[in-house]
């Protein structure tokens, strides 16, 4: 019984996927091109080591922005306010990381605890409205990235901003992280030489997801977050404080979602420009879903998704739009969520019927 | 005579419950008909095989000496019923008139004829005396006129039967008036009305005939105009002495629980309880009677710490808690079976283990020693509860969800008897459960009391009540009325104290 139950789950979002191969296989179809090859050339130029490093190189702050999505998830609540809360806690980071040199270690933690301090403020304002003023964190959440997006910028050109050589014009951008702030490539330690860049954070990404899985199934304050998350009231008669539970979910998702932008203010960018990622915010919230919230699967999802994206590169070339890896995002992410709903409900039918069984054998 | 509906030999069982034993109800047209009894008692039950809600296992439905079978509420409507829900079904952002159409009109996209439906609207409201203006929105109505818009909106359909479920619950004595006379109103135009309540004073006032019901059986039709509120009290409660024999306990003088002087904070302008005082002994049951929503509901759970106090103080243990939160209240070992089990004491989509420890999830036996959660002590304990009382399942790790309401009830009072409570407060322990199970229940409650534990037990089962209390406290409208000891106590005397008689 139980193992039919977890092949299913690992089937359902395979199954997805080949129905998503299949129904994008026939829209190519429709417009002429070629599904086998096309497919046969994503897949090839996906697996090429440059491309893993890459692909391993995205799925780090994908990771870990579906995991600042999933506390909230957990919780009941849907953060879909980590877009400006990484983005702001990126800024904040690189801007005060910049000012000074301090040892190697401390001054990377001294980087990663101004993001997630600020990205977790500025989440918990909008945990705070939900308990004071009722108003729904999805609201709440989106006017943020707005007042976030503006504050960035007005921080980036009145505040942040770099002096160019003339020290007349103000160019949008902090300075570098001096040396001690940077975190360095992984490639040296494992060996590889002939390829791009492993960026550290994969670690740094590993850690969040283990002290996601800690947090949410092994502490009693996880033990309280879900329980408020699937019912709110017995949660409250079992002692745990709602409002207090409202406010913690989101500082810690919102603290989470601040080491969204650390790969790359730390890894490659040094500084934050107006080309930093944005988007990503947005995308774990996919990313979640993909893997149902669990953190193994959270980060096959955030491989997979990294993984299209790198190999649709390839379809330019090949003279096939582009597009096609979008919406086959889409019908995975679509097919995925229903494939759980399905194996959710049998699971449930499967032990309501044991457990009458049990009522019956008197 | 004609009769507008019959009910014959209707019956229907949930598992481990006989809802409805061969009711039979003849409701004369043109009259307006009264079912009261106790929540629990069968008459929703009834109202919704009547409405197609549900269907009966067994029985028939005449309207008007003709036969109906409903496999949905479509069907009633199309034979003439109509329901107004305790809780009103409107959509608050739409006006009077979009509220009453709702749902007549299919869904195209030609043009609605609002002045036809208007001018229909007013007609209605008109023949009936019930004052409305179509056009504004209900969000802007109060409760009577909004209570109004579901009658006219049944009365729309075409409804000749109207069924009221609980209808003045939710209103104020003006709003009250109003309804009745409007109810007279629609008697005078032909229109039989099923009027559902527990309160008798009302019932007494506007109906022709009561029928009464209890336990799921139809025990009897009487005329209004000459039953006594003491005679329908009797019958609601029921005559027969307690089944459940007696045993002697002696509890001792050590306080428990001591409440003085306590009052909830107003809800709806009104304060639930008011001015309550008792003491609790360890080893003692202390019953509290009260037909349900005169404030055990409120009284109870602000002992542990959900309902705001206005004033009072309780004590348990000699420890003050006013001002603890209900953590602390629970890790003091105050422990609660909720009246709903399903909303309050169980997560339902989680597993028996982890409800296991749920409302216990601080205690120290929960924590290994990194101070996380220590599942194997929870999956212990749901063992010990499962097989202590007979939890019908296949095992620990299922969802609470897939149990029967019997076997969440046993899990859930055995998580709150089996952790050493310093004191237990049990709402409707043993509510819409089996027999086996209630006996199991009770003897596991007593063998704690003998076991020094201290027990504030709320029930509308009087039968529990008076078999398990040592001492009885009746409450009615959020006030304390009478103490009495269960031997003193026949149904009669209850009754008249629990219905404000007395």
């Amino acid at each position: 019984m139980k193992i039919r139950i977890r092949i299913l789950s690992i089937l359902a979002p395979i199954i997805a996927l080949f129905t998503a191969v299949l129904i994008c296989s026939a829209i190519l179809n429709f417009i002429d091109r070629d599904p086998v090859e096309t497919f046969r050339s994503m897949f090839e130029y996906g697996t090429s080591g440059k491309s893993i490093v890459s692909i391993i190189n995205r799925s780090v702050p994908l990771y870990i922005s579906a995991v600042a999505v999933a506390v909230g998830f957990k919780m009941g609540l849907f953060n879909i306010g980590v877009e400006g809360q990484y983005l702001l806690g990126a800024l904040l980071a690189a801007a005060f990381g910049s000012y000074f040199a301090l040892p190697p270690a401390f001054h990377i933690l001294f980087i990663l605890f101004v993001a997630s301090l600020s990205s977790g403020l500025w989440a918990g304002i909008a945990g705070y409205l939900k308990v004071k003023k009722g108003i729904h964190e999805v609201i709440s959440t989106i006017m943020l990235n707005y007042i976030g997006t503006g504050i960035i910028a007005y921080l980036l050109a009145q505040v942040f901003f770099e002096k160019d050589e003339n020290d007349s014009l103000k160019v949008p951008q902090t300075n570098y992280l001096p040396e001690s702030g940077q975190i360095p490539p992984l490639n040296n330690l494992l060996g590889i030489e002939d390829l791009p860049n492993l960026h550290g954070f994969v670690i740094g990404a590993i850690f969040i997801g283990i002290f996601y899985y800690w947090l949410i199934w092994k502490t009693s304050l996880g033990y309280d977050l879900r329980a408020t998350g699937s019912n709110p009231i017995a949660a409250k008669f079992s002692g745990a404080d709602p409002a207090k539970m409202v406010i913690l979910a989101m500082l810690i998702s919102g603290a989470i979602a601040g080491m969204v932008g650390m790969s790359g203010l730390t890894g490659y960018y040094h500084r934050y420009t107006i080309d930093f990622t944005s988007g990503l915010g947005f995308v774990g919230i996919g990313v979640a879903l993909l893997g149902r919230n669990h953190p193994i699967g959270m980060a096959l999802g955030a491989i997979l998704i990294s993984f299209l994206e790198r190999s649709s590169q390839i379809l330019d070339l090949k003279d096939v739009p582009k597009e096609i890896e979008r919406i086959m995002q889409g019908i995975i992410i679509l097919f995925v969520v229903i494939g759980y709903e399905i194996v959710r409900r049998y699971v449930l039918t499967s032990q309501i019927k044991e457990a009458s069984k049990e009522v019956l054998n008197e | 005579m004609s009769f507008a509906l019959k009910v014959i030999n209707i019956s229907k069982s949930f598992p481990g419950v006989l809802a409805n034993d061969k009711i039979n109800i003849e409701i004369p047209s043109g009259t307006i008909h009264a079912i009261v009894g106790e929540n629990g008692a069968g008459k929703s039950t009834l109202m919704k095989i009547i409405y197609g809600m549900i269907s009966p296992d067994s029985g028939k439905i005449s309207v008007s000496e003709k036969e109906k079978k409903f496999s949905s509420p479509k069907d009633a409507i199309k034979a003439g019923i109509g329901m107004v829900h305790q809780h009103f079904m409107l959509a608050d952002n739409l006006t009077v008139l979009e509220n009453v159409i709702l749902g007549i009109e299919n869904a195209t996209l030609r043009n609605i004829n609002k002045k036809k439906f208007k001018n229909e609207i007013l007609e209605i409201s008109d023949k009936y005396g019930m004052p409305l203006n179509p056009n504004t929105t209900i969000d802007e109505l109060g409760v009577g006129e909004k209570q109004r818009v579901e009658i006219i909106k049944v009365l729309y359909r075409g409804a000749k039967i109207l069924i009221l479920d609980e209808p003045t619950a939710v209103l104020v004595p003006q709003e009250v008036n109003e309804l009745f006379e409007n109810l007279n109103n629609l008697k005078n135009q032909g229109v039989t009305i099923i009027f559902i309540s527990h309160k008798l004073d009302e019932v007494i006032e506007i109906a022709d005939g009561i029928s009464v019901m209890r336990g799921g059986k139809h025990v009897g039709t009487v005329d209004a105009k000459t039953v006594s509120k003491s005679e329908l009290a009797e019958m609601m409660i029921g005559k027969s002495l307690p089944k459940i024999p007696k045993r002697t306990s002696l509890p001792t003088n050590e306080i428990c629980l001591e409440v003085s002087s306590l009052s909830g904070e107003k809800l709806d302008s009104k304060e639930p309880f008011k001015d309550i005082n008792f003491i609790l002994n360890k080893g003692e049951i202390l019953g509290i009677a009260g037909v349900e929503g005169n404030g055990q509901r409120e009284l109870t759970e602000s002992i542990l710490g959900i309902y705001p106090l206005s004033q009072g103080t309780i004590t348990v243990d000699g420890i003050n808690i006013d001002n603890m939160a209900t953590r602390q209240r629970r890790s003091l070992g105050i422990n609660f079976i909720p009246e709903d089990r399903q909303t309050q004491g169980l997560v339902m989509d989680n597993s028996l283990i982890e409800n296991a420890m749920l409302g216990r999830q601080n205690k120290d036996m929960y924590k290994t020693k990194f101070k996380s959660v220590n599942f194997k002590n929870s999956r212990k304990f749901s063992n010990k509860i499962i097989d202590q009382y007979d939890v019908r399942t296949p095992n620990s790790s299922t969802l609470a969800l897939a149990l029967s309401g019997g076997n969440q009830q046993k899990f859930v009072v055995g998580r709150e008897l089996e952790d050493n409570p310093s004191l237990l407060v049990a709402s409707q322990p043993t509510r819409g459960i089996d027999i086996g199970a209630q006996s199991l229940i009770w003897e596991e409650l007593r063998e704690a009391r003998d076991a020094g534990l201290g027990v504030l037990l709320i029930s509308a089962d009087l039968e529990e009540l008076l078999g398990l209390s040592d001492r009885l406290l009746v409450m009615y409208e959020g006030k304390i009325v009478k103490e009495l000891l269960p031997e003193d106590a026949t149904p009669e005397l209850l009754g008249a104290y629990m219905t404000g008689l007395k």
